[in-house]
């Protein structure tokens, strides 16, 4: 069986530059992130330096270069969502998780991520997981929440 | 066509189709420039070289902006001088504030441009980038923390070099110029061929250095320092103290040597001869029993490693035999040592190079025997001068002296190698003298001179008409080497240089080369062919003793033990 990254490589053939964003966005959508591998593959399959791809590829933010964790949670800084106490609530996943914004947990199964408003003010404090929304979040939902996600990894 | 422009005032000439700045530069007006680089395409990147144009609100980038024919121009009016002072003062908010500790002191055209235009004091107190400095490659020194971002080195490599190693990461503020994955240079496709020092207008990318070692050997009484200088040191180093561009100064050199305090003065040319005579007997030998065709040259380590990770089906082409560098320093260490009754792990071998990536070969595991190394110490041109002035040499004040036997004495054919060519054309002479009994007459092999990127000529000799090619800088390799991989080259031999040039040009040379002088230096080792008496290396009365008290003959048992070698493949990343 071909691995992903091969069967991503085969629906390109003999292309060349102009198709190395959509080939690195195919690659990104199956395996959730860059990895040395694919950026080498890329470069071999586009007979394009290793540097020329890594370097478009850093270029986006929308791109990764690790695996990315199974559970995002965004914690809105907001200002609507500050005044009604997201700023506990971050503590507190940051307790929980024993990570900062930004890193994710060892184990790959929780990342952090504070953002600016995500636009629905009236419903605040708002925590995303995985793009859901959990509106008027509290303090006291977090153990149930990392619980819950926890047994769906398992 | 052309026609008039207006600039400060006064009507200038400016071709169509050219940029602002070239026609800036014909007039003799100087508009300072970071990220532009002569015969590249203009990338716009720094904006240092902005004008005003009137009629136009905005500041415009002569290197990149065509020139058009109703132009008025002012390149140096208040606004424009702030304009290119502020943009100076941004790229030191973020600049470590080391120039006192920096090769590049007093040699850096940041430090120029703030100097210029005046910058007297830290306007912008910006927060400054960290990053980690990258000594792993036994050549090239990175330190991203004084990169500002030109993409010179990312041009050189990528256009002239043909290898690409470093290229721009990440964006914004937090950019930088690296090899894939941000690794180490070690780990990289990098051939370590210096081009990318060159073009840096920073201390960002420098050599390794060997210095400390180098003065604890000179002065350990119980070490001998025997030293090597290629075919182009004694035409470039005048340069570096002032004298005109291609001066000849290979007598006072040996004087400097001598003084610094090395034991023994050898001339790699004499190494070049050697090579020369040995290759043309591989070559004759793969010509008759047509195998492994072409044959490559192996004097340019930064070609022998990119034929290592890039083509290395071609590696039963390039020859066996070592480069003149690493044969000189098998003599030295294995004879001259026993001539001269010294243990060799008692003698420090130092070569004087124009190049970087001999650092690199010199360390090859194929380079050492028993754990002792045949060149132990590589050092640049720049670091010959810099090493000259930090011994307290005073080069005016120096008499002619000349080099030590046995290895000082040299054909002029040996001198050649240092352009482009060269070594094609002293194969040539050899191998025809060896095939007629004869000597090609003229010398002279017009066809391998030049300064195209790839040349080619062909020798008659009896039933054989042998061609060869030149791949004069490796941006020129790709074509040819495709052909030859599918098989279709008609080619016996093919001389590769990495650098444009050739080693007079290699990136150990300068730092402000500019093409002239580059063009004068190899002017100048024609010239000493033209004038030289021994022209031929396999007319080399020295070489011939050598042959007749150790060799035997080119490719005997004992010659290809210790002159010749192998390569082998190598996994970085592509
Ligand atoms: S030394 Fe040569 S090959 Fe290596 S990064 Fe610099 S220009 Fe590229
Ligand atoms: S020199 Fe013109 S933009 Fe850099």
């Amino acid at each position: 069986m071909d691995n992903p990254l091969d069967r991503i490589l085969k629906q390109y053939p003999n292309t060349r530059r102009d198709n190395l964003l959509p080939l690195l966005q195919d690659i990104h959508d199956s395996l959730g992130y860059l990895s040395e591998e694919s950026i080498i593959k890329v470069s071999q399959h586009l007979s394009l330096p290793s540097s020329k791809v890594y370097g478009v590829a850093t270029f986006f933010d929308q791109f990764h270069f690790e695996p990315q964790a199974h559970f995002v949670i965004r914690i809105c800084s907001g200002t609507s969502c500050h005044l009604s106490g997201s700023a506990e609530i971050m503590d507190e996943f940051k307790k929980t998780l024993n990570i900062r914004p930004g890193q994710t947990t060892r184990d790959g199964v929780f990342r952090l991520e504070e953002v600016p408003c995500l636009g629905a003010c009236g419903l605040s404090p708002i925590v995303e997981v995985n793009g859901e929304s959990h509106t008027g979040f509290s303090v006291q939902q977090i153990a149930d929440l990392v619980e819950a996600c926890k047994e769906n990894v398992a | 066509m052309d026609f008039e422009i207006e600039v400060n005032n006064r009507k200038i000439t400016a071709h169509q189709g050219e940029t602002i700045l070239s026609a800036l530069h014909r007039n003799g007006i100087q508009v300072p420039t970071l990220c532009h680089m002569e015969n590249f395409t203009p990338t716009g990147a720094c904006r240092m070289c902005m004008v005003e144009v009137e009629g136009k609100s905005d500041l415009i980038p002569a290197c990149s902006h065509p020139v058009e024919e109703w132009m008025k121009l002012k390149t140096h009016s208040p606004r424009v001088v702030k304009a290119r002072k502020t943009i100076v003062e941004l790229l030191l908010a973020n600049h470590p504030d080391d120039c006192l500790f920096c090769v590049r002191n007093n040699n850096c055209e940041l430090q120029t441009l703030a100097a210029e235009l005046n910058v007297r004091e830290r306007r912008f107190p910006g927060k400054k980038e960290k990053h980690k400095i990258d000594p792993s490659s036994t050549s090239i020194f990175r330190d991203p923390e004084k990169c500002i971002l030109c993409g010179r080195c990312v041009r050189v490599c990528e256009e002239t070099i043909g290898v690409s190693t470093v290229d721009f990461i990440g964006r914004g503020h937090s950019t930088i110029i690296g090899p894939t994955f941000n690794k180490s240079l070690n780990l990289s496709n990098c051939i370590n061929c210096g081009q990318c020092i060159r073009a840096c207008p920073t201390g960002a990318l420098h050599e390794k250095s060997h210095f400390p070692e180098l003065q604890e050997a000179l002065h350990n009484p119980d070490i001998q320092v025997v030293v090597q200088y290629s075919p182009s040191i004694p035409v470039t180093l005048a340069e570096e103290f002032g004298m005109k561009a291609g001066k000849d100064i290979n007598g006072i050199l040996n004087g400097i040597l001598r003084k610094i305090g090395f034991d023994k003065i050898f001339d790699t040319a004499f190494a070049a001869d050697l090579y020369t005579v040995e290759l043309a007997a591989e070559l004759q030998q793969r010509i008759d029993s047509d195998e492994q065709l072409p044959l490559f040259t192996s004097d340019c380590p930064g070609w022998v490693k990119y034929v290592e990770q890039f083509r290395q089906n071609l590696l039963p082409n390039i020859s066996h035999c070592k480069s003149p560098q690493q044969m000189m320093g098998t003599l030295i260490k294995q004879h001259y040592a026993k001539e001269a009754g010294i243990s060799p792990d008692k003698i420090y071998s130092v070569s004087l190079m124009p190049c970087t990536a001999k650092k690199f070969e010199a360390q090859r595991e194929e380079m050492t025997h028993k754990g002792i190394s045949e060149v132990d110490a590589v050092l640049t041109t720049r670091e010959l001068a810099a090493f000259i002035k930090l011994n307290g040499i005073d080069v005016s004040d120096i008499e002619t002296e000349f080099s030590d036997k046995p290895y000082g004495e040299k054909s002029s054919a040996g001198k050649i190698y240092g352009v482009s060519g060269g070594v094609t054309e002293s194969v040539m002479r050899t191998l025809y003298y060896k095939n007629m009994g004869r000597e090609l007459t003229p010398k002279k092999v017009k066809k391998a001179r030049g300064s195209k990127g790839q040349r080619e000529g062909s020798l008659k000799m009896k039933n054989l008409e042998l061609h060869y090619a030149i791949i004069n800088g490796m941006g020129h390799a790709k074509e040819l080497l495709d052909e030859i991989e599918k098989g279709e080259s008609k080619y016996h031999f093919i001389e590769v240089m990495a650098c444009p040039g050739g080693c007079v040009n290699g990136g150990g040379q300068p730092i402000d080369s500019r093409k002239e002088d580059i063009k004068a230096r190899g002017k100048e080792l024609y010239k000493i062919d033209d004038q030289s008496s021994i022209n031929r290396a396999h007319r080399n009365p020295h070489l011939d003793s050598l042959y007749e008290n150790l060799l035997e003959a080119p490719r005997s048992e004992i010659s290809s033990r210790l002159l010749h070698t192998t390569y082998k493949k190598r996994d970085v990343l592509p």
